[in-house]
């Protein structure tokens, strides 16, 4: 491989990507996503010329429409932003689940497949069951975290006198954790099956592709040196210092019409 | 009543790594073959947005529909099974190619001591060393008879490795067709640390292209691009060897082939002694078809090729109770869990990048490659260190006694993301006599067939493995210069919630001995003479290693008896 290309290493793999494609995969069934390297390389390629400052907030006249409930009520809302934030908190290295929208994700993936277990065998009977066993409940995710998120508010009131939202940050921490250790005794809301679920909600919100609504700006990523999804490192897999690299989102690579 | 189609030569039901090798084989012999897949069809098309951890590695697109299809599990006959009504131990491929579409591509053949444990461990060390309950088996095939088969997977995939292996690993008739991956930081040191050690360390055999290749069926492909989307991810650029881009392409250039998708088979239609054809329906209008042949294949993985018999009543259902039968024995897994984490503070490494297949291993502890007299577990693991990219969904790097959510929680996993390099074992599985598959007695599939239900627990002799492997990969870890290594020697109960592998093995197991083996060294079923089955379902134990460089010589060997059987009929053994 010539010398010159190692600064652009996104570029020239993809050309090489796209001179072999062809041949190999038979030309045909490979043209979406020659389309797509294409479209993406040419963003990458204006990028480089007009280099963005990443920590630039964006303008608060940016409106995202897409900031908008799909399944929680207002309370769910404000509770699920709450919970999410003490699980992963705004810190001196970056922001919370808050201000990454995970609150915003886990309410469109309970109004998705997702929420409802399509792809899961829900069909009864359901008996008690060996923790080797796994999920065992009839409580679909959506019903198992809209109970929760109740019970939640539940419990701080009857321990704080004050619903979750506003009691201080460490009782807020106590809740969660009596929840997480299924203390908790409330309209039959499997207490700790709900934490486990709020938290990996939180993790996924925090990590997922942006375009799920969370890890807004891709910021998730950035707090881990993650650079989301490139293309290619064939030209930097054996360099023996750490590469930062500015993260790709799916809308990178996307081509619009 | 089910529509009767014509007949044909050769059907096969389920259009993974299996029936992608034997629809090619077959049909460039000049036979007519007809492939049952009850997914969808798929390419590299599929793939544009492919780099998509929650779509594909946590919400599990590519795999199996569980709503349609699950399996029942306990870990002991004392207690009722129940479903695996979510993904977690393993996960089983569903569409054109199967599993094959998003396995991680680590190459290896298993050692020769596999396919002949049981006279091997005698001669050895005496009868006396294999635990009461162990139904340790000859494969009745050797490493030998199995090596040329070896050879025509590698040079169909295109496998990437040494030159040569260590002695004690393989010894083989023809190198891999490519030179090995490239190597990363992590895989120089833990070369550099068993290498001290006075161990054998190597490059794991890939099945993600190293260069790009034209197989001896004019296929070509291009070069892995280290994406770091590998394992459960399909790959857009056809460098990972699949079915789709290797060997279906090639079976469909004959013309001899009709791949039929979205057909779901449901029975085997037989008179006790030969089948006559399958039945299956069409997914998505629920239309039964009985299609008659000459010779059904069945390449659906474990549970499919398991279920099937005994749905149909073919062959001799396991009994546990009487030790008799043989439909259903020997259930294996893989034993995980011995690791060690190397945590460097003044360093960090690329871990978003990587393939998956791309790592460095040994075998100095695996099979009988060392003394096992003074020791209380039989075989070993294969020993690795993998750099597969990791993606943040799924890796939360924490030192023991983090906690699991909140500042210090985020602050631990922020900081380790790139600074962690683990060593962990690939143990083998041995077969136990309480260990099988059989019908669930209660739970259906959508069509209302009975489910497939595992009876399965780790045995002292894991406990064991794991324990001892645990220290040898802290051995090499602590060589690697990390600031500090947190090894896990522990595994406890079998739980299906965690994934581990899905290398599930057993059930339709080979020998010479037709009472407790299904099929003959042809994968030829000693109760009916038309029906080939293979698969994982074929391993009489597990050994160190992923699978499928066992499965694939495997296939070639079926498409080759079966190519026998429509010359000569009968059996071939
Ligand atoms: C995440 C992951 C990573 C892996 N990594 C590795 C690795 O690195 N190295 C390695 O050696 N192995 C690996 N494996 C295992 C490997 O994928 C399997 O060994 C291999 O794919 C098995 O091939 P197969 O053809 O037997 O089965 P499959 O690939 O499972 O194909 C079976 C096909 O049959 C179809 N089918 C099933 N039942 C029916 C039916 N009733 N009617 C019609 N069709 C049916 C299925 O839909 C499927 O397409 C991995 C597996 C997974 C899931
Ligand atoms: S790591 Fe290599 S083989 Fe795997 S998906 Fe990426 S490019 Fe393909």
């Amino acid at each position: 491989m010539a010398k010159d290309q190692s600064q652009k290493p996104q570029d020239e793999s993809r050309r090489r990507f796209l001179k072999y494609s062809g041949t190999a995969i038979g030309g045909v069934v490979v043209g979406g996503v020659i389309g797509g390297i294409i479209g993406s390389s040419l963003k990458k390629t204006d990028k480089e010329e007009k280099p963005a400052n990443p920590e630039t907030p964006a303008p608060s006249s940016d409106r995202d429409y897409n900031q908008a409930l799909m399944f929680f009520t207002q309370d769910q809302f404000l509770i699920t932003e709450a919970a999410s934030e003490r699980i992963y908190p705004m810190d001196e290295l970056g922001p919370g689940a808050k201000e990454l929208g995970v609150a915003f994700f886990i309410d469109h993936q309970m109004a998705s497949a997702y929420g409802i277990n399509s792809r899961d065998y829900m069909s009864p009977p359901f008996y008690p069951s060996e923790v080797s066993q796994g999920y065992q409940l009839s409580f679909k995710r959506k019903e198992l975290l809209a109970l929760g998120l109740d019970a939640l508010n539940e419990y701080s009131t009857d321990t704080y006198n004050k619903p979750f939202t506003k009691i201080a940050p460490e009782e807020q921490d106590a809740v969660l954790t009596a929840f997480e250790k299924n203390e908790v005794k409330l309209k039959g809301v499997p207490a700790a099956a709900f934490f486990n679920l709020l938290h990996n909600l939180t993790i996924e919100g925090v990590y997922s592709d942006p375009l799920y609504g969370g890890n807004k700006n891709m910021a998730g990523w950035k707090m881990r040196n993650y650079p989301g999804n490139q293309m290619s490192y064939y030209d930097v897999i054996e360099k023996e210092e750490f590469i930062k690299m500015e993260p790709l989102s799916l809308h990178d690579h996307l081509e619009l019409g | 009543m089910a529509n009767k189609l014509p007949k044909v030569n050769v059907v096969i039901v389920g259009m993974g790594w299996v029936g992608g090798i034997i629809a090619a084989e077959l049909t460039k012999a000049g036979h007519n073959v007809v492939g049952l897949e009850r997914g969808k069809s798929r390419g590299t098309q599929d793939y544009y947005h492919v780099h998509d951890e929650l779509r594909y590695a946590t919400r599990y697109e590519l795999m199996q529909d569980l709503s349609k299809e699950t399996i029942t599990f306990r870990n002991t006959e004392k207690i009722r099974a129940l479903p695996m009504r979510t993904y977690g131990s393993f996960l089983m491929g569903d569409g054109l190619g199967g599993a094959g579409v998003h396995w991680n591509g680590q190459y290896y053949r298993f050692l020769p001591y596999d396919f002949e444990i049981y006279t091997k461990t005698v001669e050895r060390y005496g009868k006396s060393k294999i635990p009461e309950g162990m139904t340790l088996r000859d494969w009745g095939i050797t490493y030998g008879e199995l090596e040329p088969y070896f050879v025509k997977y590698e040079q169909m995939a295109g496998i990437s490795g040494d030159k040569e292996l260590p002695e004690h690993v393989s010894q083989m008739s023809k190198p891999f067709p490519t030179g090995p991956m490239k190597q990363t930081p992590g895989m120089k040191l833990f070369t550099e640390s068993a290498k001290k050690l006075g161990y054998h360390p190597y490059n794991i055999p890939s099945a993600n292209l190293s260069e790009a290749y034209t197989n001896p069926d004019g296929i070509e492909r291009a070069a892995c691009q280290y994406c770091g989307y590998c394992e459960r991810f399909g790959c857009e650029y056809g460098s990972k060897a699949d079915p789709v881009v290797t060997v279906l392409p090639v079976a469909l250039q004959t013309g001899k082939f009709e791949l039929r998708t979205f057909s779901n088979v449901t029975e085997i239609i037989h008179d006790g002694k030969k089948a006559t054809g399958i039945k299956y329906v069409n997914v998505p209008t629920g239309e039964e078809y009985m299609q008659p042949a000459d010779v059904v294949i069945l390449a659906g993985y474990v549970f499919t090729n398991v279920r099937l018999l005994l749905v149909s009543k073919l062959g001799q259902p396991y009994d546990p109770k009487s030790d008799t039968g043989s439909v259903g024995r020997n259930y294996a897994y893989q034993v995980n869990g011995a690791s060690t984490a190397a945590f460097y503070e003044d360093r960090e490494f690329n871990m978003a990048m990587g393939a998956g297949a791309l790592g460095s291993c040994i075998d100095d502890f695996n099979g009988d490659n060392f003394d096992h007299s003074s020791l209380n577990f039989l075989h070993g693991a294969n020993i690795r260190f993998t750099q597969a990219g990791l993606r943040p969904i799924q890796y939360q790097p924490t030192p023991a006694g983090t906690p699991k959510w909140g500042k210090s929680f985020k602050q631990a996993t922020l900081h380790n993301a790139n600074r962690v390099l683990s060593i962990a074992g690939q143990g083998a599985c041995m077969p136990y006599r309480h260990h099988y598959l059989d019908l669930d007695p209660e739970y259906k599939d959508a069509l209302g067939i009975p489910l497939i239900r595992m009876t399965f627990d780790f045995e002292q002799q894991d406990i064991e493995l794991v324990k001892f492997i645990a220290r040898k990969t802290k051995e090499i870890a602590d060589g690697m210069g990390a600031t500090t290594t947190q090894m896990n020697d522990v595994i406890k109960q079998y739980n299906i919630v965690p994934y581990q592998s899905t290398h599930n093995t057993g059930g339709t197991i080979m020998g010479s001995d037709p009472k407790t083996s299904v099929v003959n060294n042809y994968l030829q079923m000693w109760d009916a003479d038309n029906v080939f089955i293979c698969g994982a379902s074929n391993f009489p134990h597990n050994g160190g290693y992923n699978p499928t460089g066992v499965v694939g010589a495997l296939a070639y060997r079926t498409a080759e008896g079966v190519g026998k059987y429509l010359q000569k009929g009968g059996s071939l053994v």
